[in-house]
């Protein structure tokens, strides 16, 4: 078939788009890459290629201030939700799928209503439970309220997914006599890696960037996490921000997400349209 | 009966694994909610919340010494940012999911077609979503940074501009700013819901309107999109409710002005910046009904004309 002029035309509108698409979505962090390799007078002056290669402000993020601490915080943090919230999520889950009981119905759609609360709402009574039970500046207190964010989402996601498992798998194990933890652990869970890996990332991600609870849980510097660490980065001058060393910072803390979320993209696509598109 | 025990005890030990959930359920949401609410009717003060009087609604409507109304409800023009606060979130909610959604479709429809790059471009598309909130409302600050700004260079170098604008300190530019920023963070969450919904549409029709020489446009309009309305309005509820209670990127990008200002960022500066936890609970709890709200309204609003059927 023979290619008309008006199909050329159409063919370099369409890649010219694509290309577009790329840089919109590219170009900002390419821009924060540069920068973290620039110091000095250097930073002030907008170049678009790289032309300087300086680590330093990647040696001084981590020594002149407890950004190394903080990533380790965060670190903890997005760990302790993820187990919290995929140990909770799958009991849950294996009741609320596997198992009929009046106001079944009821529960999942309270458990959808909390997953579309705003977090600033409960902000006041968060605190005062916080600072009851004496978590305040501690890392417990986030892993406890993140799981306002992370724990509706993990048991709808993995109740929608236990749902559509075979009988004959429960039958059978119940026959030869395992408790229903023992199905969990080892008939259910074993079938269950998509979806664990999915919800736990999300998750991880969730518990990796949250802001305003660490902003108003914890007010000592050794227990900040990433985010908060970031946002407070300051200089000499209220008006002389360190750009290069908050560029460094911020690629340093990027790179893993981004990292995962490319590896797994599918199973994440996966698991927001499941979440989403389902709920 | 050995079944109905069986039944029995599947159901009890269904409620064992239950509770624990429930139970941090309630801790982290219930009960933050209600004492949120409860704070609302006193005086409290965040530096000993203690010492607090009940003051029923006067947190929200009370008439002072000098016959004025004050409280939240009075909140207009130079009596307070409430009224303001509320209207911004209202703007910054719409105009941001209407641009994602736009754009997130062009997106959508460019990665639901076969070309050679596809899978780079997907990938691609997905590091904004990828990038913390905090990280990426800094990195723009930078590229929009009045002085060294990347964004003015770009536009000055390409005649567009013909001086510096200061992008977030302007107030006729700030919201415009805070706007394409979350546009840029958010457009792949609503891409990838869409390209979802695209891929799971009937390839017949598609062949029988080119069958008989339709214009894509029209398809588009006639076929695609009532087909994936109903994924749509699902994606754009959940958008919709996330930027109604924005805050990391205002308060990264604005702070505490006047004309960005949202409802959480209002909540934040009453109760720790001013330690005002009564009168900031009030505000929490206003904020909780007007989403609730505007999510019913949404929802009823979406059915009645999805049932009319266009």
């Amino acid at each position: 078939m023979k290619r008309g002029k008006k199909d050329y035309a159409k063919l370099v509108g369409f890649y010219t788009l694509v290309v577009a698409i790329i840089l919109y979505a590219v170009f900002p962090f390419y821009y924060a890459i540069l920068s973290s390799f620039k110091s000095g007078s250097a930073l002030f002056e907008v170049n678009y290629f790289p032309f300087s290669l300086d680590f330093g402000n990647y040696g001084s993020v981590f020594t002149g201030q407890n950004f190394g601490q903080s990533i380790w915080n965060s670190v903890l943090v997005s760990f302790g939700v993820v187990a919290l919230s995929l140990l909770l999520g799958l009991t849950g889950a294996f009741a609320l799928a596997r198992v009929r009981f009046r106001g079944r119905g009821l529960l999942l759609m309270t458990i959808l209503g909390v997953s579309m609360f705003p977090a600033v709402a409960v902000l006041s009574g968060m605190f005062e439970l916080i600072r009851f039970t004496g978590m305040q500046d501690s890392l417990w207190s986030l892993v406890f309220s993140y799981m306002i964010f992370t724990l509706p989402f993990t048991v709808w996601v993995l109740t929608t997914f236990m749902r559509d498992l075979p009988l004959e798998l429960e039958e059978a194990a119940i026959m030869d006599g395992a408790t229903p933890w023992q199905t969990i652990t080892q008939v259910f869970m074993p079938l269950m890696w998509p979806a664990l890996v999915t919800t736990g990332l999300l998750a991880f991600i969730q518990a990796w960037n949250e802001f305003l609870f660490a902003l108003t849980f914890i007010l000592v510097d050794e227990q900040r996490t990433v985010p908060v660490a970031i946002a407070l980065m300051g200089g000499n001058t209220p008006r002389e921000l360190p750009w290069g060393n908050i560029m460094a910072a911020s690629v340093v803390v990027t790179l893993p997400v981004v990292a995962l979320v490319l590896i797994f993209q599918r199973r994440i696509v996966a698991g927001l349209t499941d979440g989403a598109v389902k709920g | 009966m050995p079944m109905s025990n069986l039944t029995r005890s599947r159901v009890r030990s269904a409620w064992i694994f239950l509770v624990p959930m429930l139970v941090i359920l309630a801790l982290v949401a219930g009960w933050p909610l209600f004492r949120t609410i409860w704070y609302g009717f006193t005086d409290a003060n965040l530096s000993d919340p203690e010492a607090r009087q009940f003051v029923g609604f006067e947190n929200y409507l009370r008439r002072g010494d000098d016959g004025e109304w004050y409280g939240l409800l009075a909140e207009f023009g130079d009596k307070g940012n409430w009224w303001l606060s509320v209207w911004n979130t209202v703007k910054f909610a719409v105009v941001s999911v209407f641009l994602e959604t736009v754009l997130g479709l062009v997106i959508a429809l460019v990665l639901n077609a076969s070309f050679k790059m596809r899978g780079l471009v997907r990938t691609a598309v997905l590091i904004p979503w990828a990038i913390p909130t905090i990280v990426s409302a800094k990195m723009w600050q930078w590229i929009l940074n009045g002085q060294y700004g990347m964004m003015n260079d770009l536009l000055m170098t390409l005649g567009i501009l013909s001086q510096p604008l200061s992008w977030t300190a302007d107030p006729d530019l700030a919201m415009a700013s805070v706007i394409a920023v979350d546009v840029w963070k958010t457009t792949p969450f609503m891409t990838l819901l869409i390209l979802a919904a695209l891929q799971m549409l009937p390839s017949n029709c598609y062949e029988a309107a080119r069958v008989d020489g339709i214009h894509p446009v029209k398809v588009f309009f006639k076929v695609t999109l009532p087909l994936i309305r109903p994924a749509l309005m699902v994606a754009v509820i959940f958008r919709f409710l996330d930027a109604l209670r924005v805050f990391d990127l205002i308060y990264i990008l604005t702070s505490n002005s006047k004309d960005t200002m949202t409802m959480s960022v209002y909540v934040r500066q009453q109760m720790v910046d001013f330690a005002e936890m009564g009168y900031g609970s009030a505000a929490s709890t206003m904020l909780f009904i007007i989403i609730a709200l505007i999510t019913i309204a949404y929802l009823k609003i979406g059915r009645v004309s999805f049932e009319g059927g266009r």
